[in-house]
């Protein structure tokens, strides 16, 4: 258990040692020239470069993804678990939402939008929600019974109240860690859909991006996907290893 | 027993039934006008007008939704905006490979993930322990197509082991339709026998501390018989649990290796469907494949009984 929040402590450093390049407004599409560390692709774009700057779109659809299904599925979830007539319809509705595949509903909405950054994360956004709900409504029907609760309600404190200063506190600690769950699944959603051609704009030098251009020169230039593809999967893997520290660590379940 | 599973399947009616309209509500709670979006960026009026017409869309939104409603119950999925033909004929063209694919994919990850699951809690905090927590958490991490491409790129060009890529019908050669499909179920199996695996281990390390087990032992029983007969039989039911959620995975997972193993499934139509825009395809492969999946969920409740016999309906 301790070995795990360990090594998720050294692998995020790690991770975030490559951020900072990422974060220089330098060169972009070089024309091919010597110390390409990761090769070129076939317009003799630097990878290793597109791969830095994909690092950015990576972590912001991740980043966006968990705050936002967090954010919404958490006041979906304080109000149905709160008030019981809602509970029945909207859980039914819940339940609908998650029978679909979280790829396949994502596909479907992304082929009814403009692709574009922001496009995706909603289209992430969406089928997370549902998940984020169940997690909260669980725990304020477990906490709604409980004496501080029952108290606060004696003494007269409204329903709004009792959801943020004693029901929300109570709630941190789980969804923080769904929420890193969250982004390293969004992340490597988001590299589907582009992969597929349904997610960034292919101008975008997201990972999925990369690995889709990449995907026609396979037997002639392979590392145009392998590197994105070891970036993504370390990525994904730190922020993994970070949730199941942040989860022994808060001792959730 | 029976009367149960009546009530069940009566209850996944209602999830259903959201599943449809929720497919159906897409069309018109994304911004912008979906015919428009449908007809593509170069169409003329004329075309969006006959778009609008032939989906219905000029109606009013319930009326729409009703009359879905009805299409979907006498299983009409509706017609390909692209080819004309019934959605239900092309899903019906393109199920085969998916559901082979999907169940040679099950049967590596259940077949592999559940012995490394039992061995490493067996074992626990020894180094195949630790080999396979290390496999189960890097496996959940990979991009499916980037390992479809690795392991392509090693087994297929490297070696020339196995295909590159392509699909040959069962009926036409069982052989040549495995051989073809062996490297995108290994591809697609990675996560969901990371899944099981790390499952498999956290379940039977709660059973293998009981005092049963304790008791298996000291009365001289081998090691595996003890594992398989008295611990696992235990700890099965999260697993299977686990087999059935994480069967999602394995549907998504799906679509994106045989985008990369060019396979000609239910992936491949709905990738085509997007970059037509042929929504009726989407709307209806999206509909079979959470069906598939819930009754694949039912079907794994109601196993619980023959699994634990103490449950009882």
């Amino acid at each position: 258990m301790l070995a795990v929040v360990v090594l998720a402590g050294l692998l995020a450093p790690m991770w975030w040692t490559g951020d900072p390049e990422a974060l220089q407004p330098a060169e972009r599409l070089r024309p091919p020239s010597a110390g390409h560390w990761f090769g070129s692709d076939q317009f003799g774009r630097d990878i290793y470069t597109r791969t830095i700057y994909g690092t950015r779109v990576s972590l912001t659809v991740g980043g966006a993804v968990a705050v936002a299904s967090l954010v919404l599925g958490t006041a979906l979830g304080l109000v149905i678990g709160f008030y019981r007539r809602l509970d029945t319809i909207l859980m039914r509705v819940m339940d609908g939402l998650m029978a679909i595949p979280a790829i396949l509903l994502a596909l479907a909405l992304m082929a009814l939008m403009r692709g574009s950054v922001r496009n995706v994360i909603i289209a992430l956004v969406v089928p997370e929600i549902p998940r984020v709900v169940r997690l909260v409504r669980a725990s304020v029907l477990s906490l709604r019974e409980h004496l501080m609760v029952e108290g606060a309600r004696a003494l007269g404190v409204g329903t709004p109240r009792i959801l943020l200063r004693y029901v929300l506190p109570a709630l941190v600690a789980p969804l923080l860690v769904q929420g890193t769950y969250i982004c390293a699944s969004a992340m490597l959603v988001e590299a589907y859909l582009s992969f597929l051609g349904a997610g960034t704009p292919p101008h975008i030098p997201s990972w999925g991006n990369i690995m889709a251009e990449g995907r026609s020169y396979v037997q002639l230039a392979f590392w145009i996907i392998l590197f994105p593809g070891v970036f993504l999967a370390a990525t994904v893997l730190a922020i993994n290893l970070v949730g199941d520290g942040l989860r022994d660590l808060l001792n959730v379940r | 027993m029976l009367q149960e599973v009546a009530r069940r399947l009566m209850a996944t009616i209602p999830v259903m039934g959201v599943v449809a309209i929720a497919v159906f509500a897409l069309l018109h709670v994304t911004p912008g006008d979906p015919a428009t979006i449908i007809a593509g960026d170069y169409a003329t009026a004329e075309e969006v007008a006959r778009i609008r017409a032939r989906l219905g869309l000029d109606r009013p939104f319930l009326t729409q939704v009703a009359i879905w409603l009805g299409q979907v119950v006498r299983g009409d999925l509706g017609t390909s905006i692209f080819s004309g033909l019934p959605v239900t004929t092309l899903i019906g063209q393109r199920a085969e490979a998916t559901t082979v694919l999907a169940l040679y994919a099950l049967l590596i990850s259940v077949g592999v993930g559940v012995p490394l699951g039992v061995l490493a809690a067996w074992r626990r905090g020894s180094w195949v322990d630790r080999l396979v927590m290390i496999f189960a958490v890097s496996g959940f991490s990979m991009p499916v197509f980037w390992l479809g491409f690795l392991l392509v790129y090693v087994f297929s060009l490297g070696l020339g082991w196995l295909p590159v890529q392509g699909y040959v019908p069962l009926r036409e050669s069982v052989l040549a339709c495995l051989r073809h499909l062996t490297l995108p179920a290994v591809a697609l199996s990675c996560i969901y026998l990371a899944l099981i695996a790390r499952m498999t281990r956290a379940s039977m390390l709660g059973v293998l501390g009981e005092d049963y087990i304790r008791t298996a032992f000291a009365k001289g029983l081998p090691p595996r018989r003890v594992l398989i007969r008295h611990a696992f039989r235990n700890a099965a039911l999260p697993v299977v649990t686990i087999i059935g959620i994480g069967f999602a995975l394995l549907i998504g997972g799906a679509v994106v290796t045989e985008s990369v193993f060019a396979i000609p499934g239910l992936g491949r139509l709905t990738v085509d469907a997007i970059v037509r825009r042929d929504y009726p395809v989407i709307q209806g492969v999206v509909l079979v494949v959470s069906g598939v999946y819930v009754l694949i969920n039912l079907i794994i409740d109601l196993l619980y009984v023959v699994i634990d016999p103490r449950i009882r309906y």
